[in-house]
């Protein structure tokens, strides 16, 4: 839970936010990321820094680079959990749902007897 | 209608919002009225033996829920702070964990209902304030922020109804 939280907190930035849509696509070195979002290095790898913290990134080393990769599984996780939150919920309110509109009906059929 | 929202604005609280079709006049007596709430806050194997309301600042409030199949119960309780009809409920909520060996915020937790209708679809808020983030994660982690959690399985059934699965 502490993590999940962490995490949001992490993605609560437009930038990194923009950093993972981007790394969704593909992976980027902290050079590419740097000309795409038009940052300086220091502050791109402190995003990303935050982002690897929460286990929402993975870096790998080639020679003199380390792209950062989108960790898929982490985010499966995360859209997971949200899913099982809003299911509980969902449960509950579509039966509102359908009570509400038994209540509709109701009622429109005691205006009908009151117009009589 | 679109599916509740569930977000985290802060440490310490988690926010549910929900369009329902019907004026805030009907969701209000849906949520005000024993026989009413206990319709869609209970599905099989949850059953709601008790769901007592008295609606007005000041007012106290029991709800208790029973597995009809393995005869657990819980329940939660608390006091009505503030009540404006048709569009605003505010109470406090302690859970009672009945035989459950289940976390859902020990401290007291204020709940904060509001009802806002546009053109015939009423917007329904629910905003839980935890007395720690501690309490929070907890009750969040159990998956229900709620008495609300009952049943995946009737979430089932009800989608299965609709042909939608």
């Amino acid at each position: 839970m502490e993590h999940l939280t962490q995490t949001f907190a992490a993605l609560a930035d437009p930038t990194r936010l923009g950093i993972v849509v981007h790394l969704a696509r593909r992976e980027a070195t902290v050079s590419e990321l740097v000309d795409k979002f038009d940052l300086t290095q220091p502050t791109i790898t402190s995003h990303l820094k935050v982002l690897e913290s929460v286990g929402l990134i993975t870096r790998t080393r080639i020679g003199q680079s380390r792209p950062a990769q989108l960790a898929f599984e982490r985010f499966n996780e995360i859209t997971e959990w949200i899913g099982q939150v809003q299911d509980v919920w969902e449960g509950n309110y579509k039966r509102l749902d359908a009570v509400l509109s038994e209540m509709k009906r109701t009622e429109k059929k005691v205006k009908r007897k009151r117009k009589k | 209608m679109k599916p509740a929202e569930v977000s985290t604005p802060s440490d310490t609280t988690v926010m549910v919002k929900r369009d329902f079709e019907a004026s805030a006049r009907l969701v209000w007596r849906a949520y005000t009225e024993p026989e009413i709430f206990t319709r869609w806050c209970s599905g099989p194997p949850w059953s709601m033996p008790v769901c007592e309301m008295d609606v007005r600042p000041g007012g106290k409030y029991t709800w208790r829920w029973r597995n009809d199949e393995s005869g657990d119960e819980f329940g939660f309780c608390g006091e009505f702070r503030e009540i404006e009809i048709d569009r605003k409920i505010v109470h406090t909520q302690a859970f009672d964990r009945g035989n459950m060996d289940l976390g859902m915020g020990e401290e007291g937790t204020v709940i904060t209902v509001t009802f806002d209708e546009k053109e015939g679809v009423t917007t329904v808020v629910t905003l839980f304030e935890y007395s720690s983030k501690e309490d929070r994660d907890e009750a969040l982690s159990t998956g229900m922020t709620d008495g609300m959690e009952l049943s995946y399985s009737k979430l089932d059934e009800v989608l299965i109804g609709n042909g939608k699965l």
